[in-house]
């Protein structure tokens, strides 16, 4: 342990810490921009400058290891100067349109320049370099003029393993882009949106599709419906400045009531549908001889990765499409029959945590009724705006139902906003249709857990079944990196694209450095899926009333059934890495 | 200044691939070793261009953003390819007061291209460089190891028919 002080205040802290960690223990923050906990760690920015004895003038807190004895002042008046003129020459070369930013209220960079005293924001201006904004994805915007070079955007994208942004030439050219400058939509971005929820500023943003849908809203001649993946649920409520964890998934449904969506579903339906299917995929893999492991495909930004990384290794993949494809197909086939509605007069859209499911509803082979299964995919943060600027009182809304029939749900389908959640789920099938009963037991707490990678085995009715749950895309490229080499021991995986899985998406909240660096999100918005799951009677996919419906009406020829396969599975293609 | 990226098309050789790659087979195991590698790939092929780029990304196994960030970060490396002429402007302090700017914007005009630019004909390349130690006889160029000083832009057009025949 290292006695030092800071502020006066005497802590003791291992040895190696770094300043920025021993004010912590003493109660003391300092603030940060470019640093983010176990993503980016490299002291550019000079934010979080202190006066350190024993150092020669200001050291960055965020790197600078402690020393015995050593006295750390953070906030002296020579230290909030520096702090200051470092915002100041950040503000030289950034487009200031703070009014109409979506960042506005909540940007890293506005919150600091205020807390400071920034008054004069162009007092260094200069010469400053003009960018075209990058639009060519399905779901992100980059307006480098807005860009303040933390590189947190690049470490989020080297920590997701696929690295397509970095820092190109240098000096006052330095800028965040791709390889020989090359539109994000031409190299093989996974459309995770990692970046995006690092980005201290509104330099990178989901692509806003909300036009879509106040449109939608006005035209009376369509059906606007709308479903809810399992997640947005537990982090929704951030966006209104609940504590992290909060479930609000009853204020949530009164909110988009009154948005004047006709039905609202739950994306629920649709994982329990994927859990049915993918099951039985897996037993006829399994009894057949087919290509193991088999790994799930609810993750678009997972499934775009194997596509462009491991193209020669797609029939690993389970044929399900993903739990808001399913919904969305289900809503345009059943459901419009049912309501005697032409599927061309429904206008799907769906709310994810996600900004690769922007991308998904554009992929080939997922239009069950001839056209797309879901029209409009919005983030979390986008149904927040909607709310927002629909005047609605989030807080204060009544707690309301989902729509019937659409809208039941099992405990299963609610954990698969979290890493392990889809896994967990599948065995509880599985478990039951292997051993041919009804199974008490409806947890595997083995797969449970925010670890990027996990790995069980289980004996089912006489079978041993080795499993293991992989989130983030560093852990996909072991587990297919494995598969190539021919030294994959599992029979089934469950990928997600980002850590932590969904409740972590790139679509989700963005909270800033100063409780990303202090929390564990992945763990609270899990737990709140978790809790739901355990209070609820029905946790198996294949008891929901709503499936067993499904199947007598609809998919009449059982599941993997003809019908089934046509409204509810997908193909996957090979894809260049650089066009 | 950003580099500027050719769009000629990459007319590189087997014989040139296959050195390539053995020094990325010489260096794979340890990527501390791109740059090096990078300044052996530019002796090659006199440039970086994309194909290049893919080749040492992949055969080194980093990212080829990484590559590109290293190519443009440093002055050393450069995008595009040299003609068989390289016209290269003196604009340091000296030869800029005597109106090489002029001279530069002369070249670049009659060529057709810019600064680290090659004419598609792949015969002039364009580069502006810093002071080569001639000020006495600024303003400056040198046409690969030809240098011509005290020049006026009326003497341009005939320094480049030199070359093109």
């Amino acid at each position: 342990m290292v006695n030092v002080k800071v502020n006066g205040i005497a802590v003791s802290v291992p040895k190696g810490s770094t300043i920025l960690e021993a004010a912590r223990y003493a109660g003391v923050e300092i603030p940060t921009l470019c640093f983010l906990k176990d993503i980016n760690k490299i002291g550019a920015c000079r934010i979080c400058v202190v006066e350190a004895t024993g150092a020669r003038g200001l050291v960055t807190a965020c790197v600078y290891p402690v020393a015995e004895g050593m006295e750390i002042q953070t906030n002296t008046a020579k230290v909030q100067k520096a702090r200051k003129t470092t915002l100041e020459l950040i503000l030289s070369t950034h487009e200031k349109k703070c009014l109409s930013c979506v960042r506005s209220n909540d940007c890293e960079l506005q919150k600091m320049c205020k807390d400071y005293g920034v008054e004069d924001s162009g007092k260094y201006d200069g010469f400053k370099p003009h960018y075209e904004l990058d639009t060519s994805t399905a779901h992100l915007v980059r307006d480098n003029n807005k860009c303040i070079l933390c590189r947190r955007c690049v470490a989020a994208c080297k920590q997701q393993f696929v690295s397509v942004i970095g820092a190109n030439d240098r000096g006052i050219d330095t800028h965040i882009a791709c390889a020989f400058e090359k539109p994000l939509g031409d190299v093989p971005c996974v459309s995770c949106g990692q970046c995006i929820v690092v980005c201290p500023t509104g330099a990178l943003t989901e692509k806003d599709d909300t036009g879509k849908i106040w449109d939608a809203l006005a035209d009376k001649s369509k059906h606007v419906i709308v479903t809810t993946a399992p997640s947005i649920r537990a982090t929704l409520g951030e966006c209104f400045g609940m504590p992290i964890g909060t479930n609000v998934e009853g204020k949530m449904v009164a909110a988009l009531r009154r948005l004047g969506f006709e039905k609202v579903f739950d994306t629920d339906f649709g994982a329990d549908l994927t859990i049915v299917e993918e099951a039985n995929e897996f037993v006829g893999r399994v009894k057949n001889g087919g290509v193991l492991p088999m790994i799930t495909s609810c993750s678009p930004g997972w499934v775009k990765f194997a596509e462009y990384y491991y193209p020669d290794q797609l029939d690993h993949l389970s044929s399900c499409k993903s739990p808001q494809q399913m919904s969305g197909a289900v809503i345009k086939t059943y459901y419009a029959l049912k309501m005697g509605w032409d599927p061309k007069d429904i206008v799907n859209v769906s709310v994810m945590p996600c900004t690769a499911k922007k991308f998904e509803i554009g992929r080939d082979d997922e239009n069950a009724a001839g056209v797309a299964d879901i029209d409009v995919a919005i983030t979390t943060r986008e149904l927040a705006r909607m709310i927002q600027r629909a005047g609605l009182n989030f807080a204060n809304l009544p707690d309301e139902e989902f729509d019937a029939p659409l809208g039941e749900d099992t405990g299963a389908a609610v954990i698969f906003g979290a890493t392990g959640g889809v896994m967990e789920a599948a065995l509880r099938t599985a478990n039951d249709w292997l051993t041919g009963q009804d199974n008490e037991a409806v947890e595997f707490h083995e797969v449970r857990g925010t670890a990027g990678l996990k790995e069980a085995a289980y004996n089912i009715a006489g079978t041993e079944i080795k499993v293991a749950v992989a989130s983030g895309i560093a852990s996909a490229n072991y587990i297919m990196s494995c598969i190539k080499d021919g030294t994959a021991p599992w029979h089934f995986v469950e990928i997600m694209c980002c850590p932590g899985g969904c409740v972590n998406g790139g679509g989700q909240p963005i909270q800033p450095a100063s409780v990303r660096n202090t929390t564990d999100l992945k763990a609270l918005r899990a737990k709140a899926l978790y809790d739901q799951d355990a209070a609820m009677t029905l946790r198996k996919s294949h008891k929901s009333p709503v499936i067993e419906t499904l199947y007598k009406e609809f998919f009449d020829d059982g599941i993997g059934g003809h019908k089934a396969h046509h409204c509810l599975h997908t193909t996957y293609v090979p894809r260049k890495k650089f066009q | 200044m950003q580099k500027k990226i050719s769009t000629l098309p990459f007319k590189g050789t087997p014989e040139q691939a296959q050195r390539l790659q053995q020094v990325i087979d010489a260096n794979k195991s340890d990527p501390s070793k791109l740059m090096g590698v990078m300044q052996e790939a530019q002796g090659i092929y006199g440039y970086l261009p994309m194909e290049v780029q893919q080749m040492i990304a992949d055969g080194m196994g980093v990212p080829l953003e990484k590559v590109y960030g290293v190519a443009t970060f440093y002055a050393q490396f450069a995008l595009s390819p040299k003609g068989v002429y390289n016209v290269s402007v003196c604009l340091g302090t000296a030869c800029y007061v005597k109106g090489s700017g002029d001279l530069f914007n002369k070249l670049s005009e009659t060529l057709g291209i810019g600064a680290d630019e090659c004419t598609e004909d792949g015969k002039f390349s364009l580069t502006a460089c810093r002071c080569i130690g001639a000020c006495g006889l600024a303003p400056v160029l040198t046409v690969n190891d030809d240098v011509y000083g005290r020049l006026t832009v009326d003497d341009i057009p005939g320094i480049l028919a030199k070359y093109n025949d």
